[in-house]
């Protein structure tokens, strides 16, 4: 369970401040989402849930399942089960693929204390996962995200995050730069991935994407800070008429 | 992938975060007073007991030095070397040459052993498979402190000896080859170097032999305010085989200290010599303060037919580097190699490369050039390949990456191509690439820690390279390099 109370952030080394005292609870096995106009602070949310350094909290808390993390450094709190699909997922040159991905799993393996996999079955899962989403094995052995199109760049955070088996999966605008098709292959992908015990925190603009991955809840952000919740309908109505009325509110 | 996290369990064990090799030996050292004049080469030359030739042979290069200047063509800035403020030599207390390792000052030997490079037979023994023994030549300051394994390679015709001892014991093979691939005159450091070198590795491989374990020569600068002028010369007969190591550090120390080498290697018809360099000389402090200039002249002459000569250097030390092993591919069908991994940190600067010089028919050269910069570091590959006109199907692949850490270093490539055949056939690919704190922290949200995902990316990097180093020093390398990059980002 992840719950941030009246988180409170501004640019390290600037005044700005962009998250206005946020309050915000996802339970385990439920999937919110997230929506709000541009700017209003959504990507700054889940880098600061991820521990991105470029932002100075000054008030507030953020927890998972009841332990503070944000005295936590970034991969500690990933080997905790904090997974962040990125909304433009970085080049990193020279690393095959499956080298990276590798490494990661035995990250995380080694942080919590568990043996870290043998290479048959390592190979074993990425392929069945890579094959459920459509990923080619030959891309596999490319640089990981080095001229990757944007769908195939997206593709790969969803399969990162299958492989790692997050218990707090973040998608960061997702859907966007996907095709039909790769929506749905995306989708099904979250979908297989809903469990009781994981919970899922979804950033969209479009109501399209909540239509293959259905949300329990619905928050509206705006100014750094949630101004609205509600049910999945929600969105419908955004859809309709914007976020012309929550100027003022936030 | 297993040898990625063998790495990181490696680099984790390291405890070091700056420069270990720092330490200085205190010992009882001859020298001369400080400066450079014809009383210093006749000096250098009486210690070594050297014959009149030679003598002869460094006084018309020190006449020739003076009218020459210092080069100013590289991307390098240094203010101007006081070569009268420099010792041109310094030997540790003991007698001229040791007879064995019982008359070498123990500070010495210790000194080797802390470095991690046992000199005592019994010691590199234990434990050691016969085809995994690496012979060592241990140079320190000016002189040549002791040669192992010496009596198993004389049973096989090798002659593995300091380039002194040759003098005296094999002067028709040094007459024959020396300065023959570098002239005297070839560049400013090289004439430096022929008036005053004191000494270095030399090595001959008879007809038809396959050198029966690795090489290798470790130099170490302890002395203050001393320049190393080491001199290596190479030979491998036809259908011969040697491969061959060196590796260097110097203490830590605030003024700048000259290096200046001649490396001369020699194949003739089918026969191959594989030369791999771990430098490591002090880089200076996080100001820049100190370190070592790094000038350099290592020369191959592929001089008989099908005959290969390789080089493969991992630097990561210096303040400055200045350093072009090249190939000249006389022999038809020969083949030149250049395979090297740069780094650079802190302020340092290198401006390094290579040089493939097609003369035969239907020869080839390859160059794989890694360069990695960090911290406030410029480092410049230039790399030149030409083809004579007789050179007719000569083929050359290059491959130049560079590889930047953070944003205030800079690294710049400067190839120069000459063909004067219409049949010569030279490809040349080169990227860049950037790691920023962003990358890192998309590394990190994966569960990699800020280490593991810089050695994960720069490992990646290096793997062609470090892969032509026989497998202990590329395991020793690969931590030098990770080691080196440390605290480069954030
Ligand atoms: N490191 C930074 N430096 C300066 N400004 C920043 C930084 N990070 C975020 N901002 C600013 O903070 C505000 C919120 O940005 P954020 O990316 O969180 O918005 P968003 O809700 O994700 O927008 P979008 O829907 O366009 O993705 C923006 O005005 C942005 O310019
Ligand atoms: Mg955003």
């Amino acid at each position: 369970m992840l719950e941030i109370r009246n988180l409170t952030v501004k640019i390290a080394d600037e005044d700005t401040q962009i998250l206005n005292g946020l309050n915000l609870t996802v339970n385990d096995g439920e999937v919110a989402a997230i929506m709000g106009p541009n700017g209003s602070g959504k990507s700054t949310l889940s880098y600061v849930i991820a521990g991105k350094e470029d932002y100075e909290v000054l008030d507030g808390e953020i927890l998972l399942n009841g332990e503070n993390v944000l005295e936590m450094e970034a991969d500690a709190r990933a080997a905790a089960g904090i997974f962040l699909a990125f909304q433009y997922p970085l080049e990193i040159p020279g690393v095959a693929t499956m080298t990276f991905l590798k490494a990661a799993m035995n990250a995380q393996r080694r942080a919590r204390g568990e043996d870290e996999l043998l290479t048959p079955d390592f190979i074993k899962r990425v392929n069945a996962a890579a094959d459920g989403l459509g990923i080619n094995r030959e891309m596999l052995r490319r640089p990981l995200n080095v001229g990757f199109s944007g769908g195939e760049k997206k593709r790969m955070e969803i399969l990162q995050m299958a492989l790692l088996a997050p218990s707090m999966c973040i998608l960061d605008e997702t859907d966007s730069g996907l095709d039909i098709d790769a929506l749905r292959i995306v989708a099904d992908g979250v979908n297989a991935l809903r469990d009781k015990s994981r919970g899922f925190l979804v950033i969209t603009h479009y109501q399209r994407l909540l239509e293959h991955i259905v949300p329990d809840t619905v928050h509206v952000m705006a100014r750094g800070r949630i101004v609205r919740t509600g049910g999945k309908e929600l969105a419908l109505e955004l859809e309709k008429s914007g976020y012309a009325s929550y100027g003022e509110a936030a | 992938m297993a040898a990625v996290q063998e790495t990181i369990d490696q680099v984790k064990s390291i405890d070091v975060t700056e420069y270990k090799y720092g330490f200085v030996t205190e010992l009882e050292v001859d020298k001369p007073a400080k400066g450079l004049t014809e009383d210093t080469v006749r000096y250098i030359s009486a210690r070594k007991n050297e014959p009149a030739w030679m003598l002869e042979w460094r006084l018309d290069a020190f006449r020739r030095w003076k009218t020459m200047t210092e080069p100013t063509w590289s991307r390098v800035n240094y203010p101007p070397i006081d070569y009268q403020n420099i010792y041109y030599y310094a030997a540790p207390k003991m007698g001229a040459q040791p007879k064995s390792l019982d008359e070498v000052d123990p500070a010495i030997l210790e000194t080797y052993k802390k470095l991690g490079i046992p000199l005592r037979e019994q010691e590199i023994l234990a434990g050691v498979a016969p085809e995994n023994r690496v012979a060592v030549d241990a140079v320190f300051d000016s002189v040549s402190v002791v040669t192992t394994f010496k009596k198993e390679l004389a049973e096989a015709g090798v002659i593995f000896c300091s380039i002194s001892e040759a003098i005296q014991e094999h002067p028709e093979l040094v007459k024959k080859y020396l300065a023959t691939v570098v002239p005297v005159t070839d560049n400013y450091f090289a004439t430096l170097n022929s008036a005053v070198f004191t000494d270095g590795s030399f090595v001959y491989i008879p007809k038809g032999v396959r050198c029966p374990m690795e090489l290798s020569t470790y130099f170490r600068i302890n002395e203050q305010n001393t320049g190393q002028f080491e001199r290596t010369l190479i030979i491998a007969e036809e259908g011969s085989y040697v491969s061959y190591l060196e590796g260097c550090t110097a203490p830590k120390r605030d003024e700048n200290q000259l290096h200046a080498a001649v490396v001369e290697l020699i194949a003739l018809d089918d026969a191959e010599i594989k030369y791999s360099t771990v430098q490591n000389w002090f880089p200076g402090d996080a100001e820049g303060k100190g370190g070592i200039y790094n000038f350099v002249t290592k020369r191959g002459d592929c001089r008989g037919k099908n005959s290969k000569i390789s080089w493969t250097q991992v630097e990561t030390g210096s303040a400055i580097t200045w350093k072009y092993p090249s190939c000249i591919l006389r022999g038809d069908g020969s083949r030149g190699e250049f395979y090297s991994i740069a780094v650079s940190n802190g302020m340092q600067q290198v401006d390094s490369g290579t040089k493939m010089i097609h003369l035969g028919r239907n020869t080839t050269s390859k160059i794989i050039a890694k360069g990695i910069a960090a911290g406030k570091s410029d480092s410049t590959y230039r790399g030149m390949v030409s083809a004579h006109r007789k050179a007719t199907g000569a083929r050359n692949f290059t491959n130049c990456d560079s590889l930047l850490i953070g944003d205030q270093c800079g690294a710049h490539t400067i190839p120069y191509i000459e063909a004067k055949t219409a049949t010569a056939i030279f490809e040349h690919e080169a990227t860049t690439s950037k790691i920023g704190e962003d990358q890192l922290f998309y590394c990190q949200q994966r569960g990699l820690s800020e280490e593991e995902a810089v050695a994960l990316i720069v490992n990646g990097f290096v793997k062609e390279v470090l892969q032509q180093l026989p497998m202990e020093f590329a395991v020793e390398a690969q931590k030098l390099i990770t080691i080196s990059l440390e605290g480069s980002v954030g």
